[in-house]
Formats: C-alpha cells, sequence, structure tokens
C-alpha cells in the first residue's frame, strides 16, 4: 500500500510527457506523438460485491485516456472503504494518492449506482442509477460499457467509447469484437470470402465486399436478422470498399471492370440513384470516406502514378489532392478515413514499402506520421475522434492495436486469428445493444 | 508337409516350361518362368491395329490440345505496383493471340492477382487492371472483346505464399483460364 501511494503520489507533481510511440525524425513530417497536458487523477473506490463491474468499468475509463489511473485493482476493500451506499468516503486518503475524482459503485436493485465523487471538494458531483441486465444476458456488457462510457462524460465532459465494436476480417470471415477485445463473433458465412467491412452509422446494419470467383458484390447485411441485399449499382463485375454516408441511406463504393475502377453512390435505403462520381480512364479511384457533414468524400486515386488520398464534393465535383505528396518520393497512400470530427483523414502511406499510419488536417492539409515500426495499415477512428484502432505485425502476426493520438498510448486488441480491415463502429444505441445474431 | 509343396511347385514349374531339365534344387524364390510365345493368331488383326492407330492418334491429339491448352493458360507477371505488359510477356501474349484466332470457339478468363505487400483492397483494384491490360493487349491482336472476361483476386490467392523477392515475384502475374471451347484445339498456322 505505502509504495503504491509513494507511486501514485509523482504523478500529478510533474506532468511527464508520456512516451511517444515513434520518436524517428523525418524531412517535413512530424513523426508520432507528444503529450504535455495533464489528466486529472481518477480512483475507482473498492467496495463490496460488484467486483467484475468495477474492474469493467475502470478498465473502460483507463481505455479513455483521458485519466491518471490511481491505485491498481481496487476490488478488495482497503482504507477509505465504502460498504454502504453513499457512505462515508475518506477523501483525504484519495486525495493524498493524487486522486481528483472517484468513481464510487454500489449495487442497486437491477442494476448499479455510480456516483461521482470531486475528491477536492468532498462531495458527490454526479449520481445515477443504471438498470443492467442479468448478467449473462447477451445485451449485459454493452450496456455495462454504456454506464461506463457516461461515467466517463461526468468526469471529463467527453463520453467514453466502451460502448462500441468493432468489425474485423479474419480467414476471409467478417467477424465482430466488443472495444475491450471481448465476444469476437462471425457475421458472415465460413468458406467465403468477405473483404472490408464498415458499419451503417446506426450500427444495425454493415456493408461488405463478398468475393466469388474473382467478381463480387457490395453486400448491406442487417445485423439483427442476417438479412442481405447487394447494393443498387453494385451487383456486376467487381464491387469493393463501400462505406456509408452519415445519414446511413446513402453508400458510396467502387466498381471495377475492364475500363478501371471508379467511385459510384448509390441510396441503399430507396434502393435506387446508382451515380457515377468519378471518371478514371484505367486510373483506379476506391475506397471513398464521407466527411462527418455528408457533403465530402475522400478517396483514393491512382491519376497521378501511385495511388494518393483526394477528396470531392459528395455529388464528384471539385476534385483534388487531399495529402500532399512529392511525386516520385513519397509512397503510395490508402486506406482513408474521415475522423468523426471532421477535423482529420487517417489513411495509411508507405515508408521503405511498409505502411505505416498518417494524419493529414482537413483545413491546413499538413501530412504527420504517427507509426514507424513494422507494417502498420487500415486505420478506423474510435467515436471519439482521438483513439485509432489500426493492424499491425508488431507482435509477429497481424493483430487489431489502438493508439490513443494524443498520448501515443498504444494497447492491443487480442482477436482469435490474424485480423484484417478493421471498422469501428459509432457509441452504438440500445437498439444495436440488443442485436445478439 | 513342407517338401510335399515344394513338390507340387516343382511339377508346376516343369509344366509351364513344357519340359526341360528340373532345376538343380529348389530356390528359395524361383526365377519367374519365361512366358511361352503366344501361338499366332489365326485370325486377321487388321481391326484390332486399326483400333491401335486410332488410340494412339487420339492420344496424339489430346496431347497435342493439352499443350495448347496449357500455352493458352501460361502466366504473365508484373513489376511492383505495375499493370504494364512487360517487353518479356509480349511474345507470350502474342502466342495466345495466334491461338484464339485458330481457336474461335474458345472463351478465356484472365484474373489479375497482387502481392501482399501493398494494401489488400488497393490490390483488388490492381489485379483488376493487371487483367484488363492483358485484355486490352488481345484486343489489340485482333481478338474479340466479348471472348475473354477479366476478374481479380487482388492478393487473396497467392501461388507461392513466401515472403520473399521470387514469391512476390510469382504472386504479381495474371492468370488465363479458358472458360469454354477448350477441346480440339488446334495450332496456329
Amino acid at each position: 500500500m505505502r509504495r503504491r501511494l509513494f507511486a501514485a503520489l509523482l504523478i500529478p507533481l510533474a506532468a511527464v510527457p508520456l512516451a511517444a510511440q515513434d520518436t524517428t525524425r523525418r524531412e517535413g513530417v512530424r513523426v508520432g506523438v507528444e503529450y504535455s497536458g495533464v489528466r486529472p487523477g481518477l480512483v475507482v473506490l473498492p467496495g463490496s460485491g460488484l467486483d467484475s463491474v468495477r474492474a469493467v468499468v475502470r478498465r473502460d475509463l483507463d481505455y479513455t485516456d483521458r485519466f491518471e489511473m490511481v491505485g491498481g485493482d481496487f476490488t478488495t476493500p482497503g482504507p477509505g472503504t465504502t460498504t454502504e451506499p453513499g457512505g462515508s468516503v475518506s477523501y483525504g486518503i484519495y486525495k493524498t494518492m493524487g486522486a481528483q475524482l472517484g468513481v464510487e459503485l454500489a449495487a442497486a436493485p437491477g442494476g448499479v449506482t455510480a456516483r461521482l465523487h470531486d475528491i477536492n471538494l468532498q462531495k458527490v458531483r454526479n449520481q445515477q442509477t443504471f438498470t443492467l441486465p442479468p448478467e449473462g444476458d447477451p445485451g449485459y456488457r454493452l450496456e455495462l460499457h454504456r454506464t461506463a462510457d457516461e461515467i466517463a462524460r461526468w468526469a471529463s465532459g467527453t463520453p467514453g467509447f466502451a460502448a462500441t465494436r468493432l468489425l474485423f476480417v479474419s480467414n476471409g470471415r467478417i467477424y465482430r469484437i466488443d472495444s475491450d477485445g471481448v465476444a469476437a463473433t462471425p457475421v458472415t458465412a465460413e468458406g467465403v470470402t468477405s473483404l472490408s467491412p464498415v458499419w451503417s452509422p446506426d450500427g444495425q446494419s454493415i456493408a461488405y465486399t463478398r468475393l466469388e470467383a474473382g467478381r463480387g458484390g457490395v453486400i448491406v447485411q442487417s445485423l439483427a436478422t442476417g438479412a442481405t441485399t447487394v447494393a443498387p449499382g453494385a451487383q456486376s463485375a467487381l464491387n469493393i470498399t463501400p462505406g456509408f454516408a452519415p445519414n446511413g441511406r446513402l453508400l458510396a463504393f467502387a466498381h471495377s471492370d475492364e475500363t478501371g475502377t471508379d467511385i459510384f453512390t448509390s441510396n441503399v435505403a430507396d434502393r435506387c440513384c446508382a451515380q457515377r462520381l468519378t471518371v478514371g480512364r484505367y486510373a483506379d479511384n476506391l475506397s471513398p470516406t464521407f466527411s462527418p457533414d455528408g457533403r465530402r468524400i475522400a478517396f483514393v486515386s491512382t491519376r497521378s502514378g501511385p495511388p494518393q488520398i483526394y477528396v470531392m464534393a459528395v455529388d464528384g465535383t471539385d476534385q483534388e489532392l487531399l495529402a500532399p505528396f512529392d511525386y516520385g518520393a513519397t509512397g503510395a497512400s490508402n486506406a482513408p478515413e474521415w475522423s468523426p470530427d471532421g477535423a482529420k483523414v487517417v489513411f495509411h502511406r508507405d515508408v521503405s514499402r511498409s505502411p505505416q499510419i498518417f494524419l493529414v488536417d482537413v483545413a491546413g492539409r499538413r501530412v504527420s506520421q504517427l507509426t514507424s515500426s513494422g507494417r502498420n495499415e487500415d486505420p478506423t477512428w474510435a467515436p471519439d475522434g482521438r483513439h485509432i484502432a489500426f493492424i499491425s505485425d508488431r507482435s509477429g502476426r497481424r493483430q487489431i492495436w489502438i493508439i490513443d493520438t494524443e498520448t501515443g498510448r498504444v494497447r492491443q486488441l487480442q482477436t482469435p486469428g490474424a485480423a484484417r480491415l478493421p471498422s469501428w463502429s459509432r457509441r452504438l444505441g440500445r437498439a444495436a445493444v440488443a442485436t445478439n445474431p | 508337409m513342407r517338401a510335399s509343396s515344394l513338390m507340387l511347385l516343382a511339377s508346376a514349374v516343369l509344366a509351364a516350361c513344357g519340359g526341360g531339365t528340373p532345376p538343380e534344387e529348389p530356390a528359395p524364390e524361383p526365377a519367374p518362368a519365361p512366358a511361352p510365345a503366344p501361338a499366332p493368331a489365326p485370325v486377321d488383326d487388321s481391326a484390332e491395329r486399326e483400333r491401335l492407330e486410332q488410340e494412339r492418334l487420339a492420344r496424339e491429339a489430346a496431347e497435342r490440345a493439352r499443350a495448347l491448352a496449357a500455352e493458352l493458360g501460361t502466366m504473365i507477371n508484373f513489376e511492383f505496383d505495375r499493370a504494364e505488359i512487360r517487353p518479356a510477356d509480349q511474345g507470350t501474349l502474342d502466342r495466345k493471340a495466334a491461338m484464339l484466332s485458330a481457336n474461335s470457339a474458345v472463351q478465356l478468363r484472365i484474373s489479375g492477382h497482387a502481392d501482399d505487400r501493398g494494401s489488400d483492397e488497393y490490390n483488388l483494384a490492381l489485379g483488376n487492371r493487371r487483367a484488363a491490360a492483358a485484355k486490352r493487349y488481345l484486343e489489340n491482336k485482333g481478338v474479340d472483346a466479348s471472348r475473354i472476361e477479366v476478374v481479380s483476386y487482388g492478393e487473396e490467392r497467392p501461388l507461392n505464399p513466401g515472403a520473399d523477392e521470387s514469391a512476390y515475384a510469382q504472386n504479381r502475374r495474371d492468370e488465363f483460364e479458358i472458360t469454354a471451347g477448350g477441346d480440339n484445339l488446334v495450332a496456329p498456322q
């Protein structure tokens, strides 16, 4: 206890920049992440019972990277234990440990009561009882994550992103997995090659390419029923890299045939109105990603040689370069995804023939590099607009990793097999949470 | 028991040889006796010879057709992230064009493939471009466009699962598959 207390004391005194993911310097490019912000110390208060609830909430809050987590695994009662809901909290000891915020979790009929304590002011800032389905219910874990996301909002002003899921491809099959790496579940059939899954904005359906004999339609699949339809205009030849518009009605994708690969949109809600946006003439245009206001689309084009990142209006006009590059020197750039706040586009770019994660800020067109060792590719934004999941081989085989773009902290999301082409959902509503195909 | 079996074996050998000196002593594994020369067939065998000759010709024709089909199926390869036909592969495609002219019933499917270093999704577009480049080349040599179908597997079907330059080079390829009219191929003039 004493050692832990001492270590915790050090943290708020000096705002030590967290170790950046990469330190390489490259001409004209800011490599890696440097962080000098101060994060409030947060402790999940010990209590009796609810050990697994406390552990999940603590981990979810930790993964937001918005708090210095104080104390270790406080599932066993220690000093300052609250045994009664709303019972007295020994604020003094937590203040000494460096905590400014304390999260109290207590059993309540049909769920859990959460209280956020302001340790300095010695009072409860927020309090709410959350209904939880019975443990073991398909919706239980996501509902608990939603509780943690709300506590994160109380504590930092920004909700957490634990009540989300990721899609990924493993051995040609699409899986979904909870944001904390639990409950990997296949959503497409075995023995069919499915690629490039993306979430609909409401989290209730997905779109992907089903590759059959070198051809393939873009499929829209309901997660609740498993029912599939082919996107209008994406039936013949090869159709790849779908992306939903923020309204969930319009779907953009790339259609490949012998004239090349070009971007189309069609209305998947009314099942009509396929529209061609690019005319490549043997150049490829693919991987469309909508801006969050739905007015622009970033995409990949080979119009000037190797693939690079461009942007256009949603009707195909005003096509221009988005991420600057040096002709003949900069490597291929691919797999763009527009950030939820609209300010940035993340993509991967080959450096010495190894893909690395890059950002371009949409207003200033400045490019910065986030990773530099191993292969790092196919990035996807968390709904907080701050964390990015991507595929890396740094552990030996291709797995999903998550980087916090502000602190540079990196963690691995364990998947059962090798993983490719991840896509992160928005925060999932109750309708999506209840889904369990 | 044992002696009597040997006796039986010896007499069987004698009978098969149609006489002659018996072996000095029974060998552990008696050498196979030479088969008796077949008696000349009393019947006319020209029909049988004709049949065998037809079989031989059919076999040779099938062999030639297989060789032609194999040549039609010869893969071509590409440079990294390129879809241009290499000069070294032009002869291969010229021969395919000639064979397609000589065999007008043949329909071809060209599938483009990529090595796994590039982006997974971009590689589908790149494979498509590689297949389309070969189709365009054959079209320019006079092959009707409707006879050739273009598909792409991107990096999903590597020929060589290795992770070195020679594996990558093998995987950057177009494959050519006869989808119709592949029987009785004839050589171009």
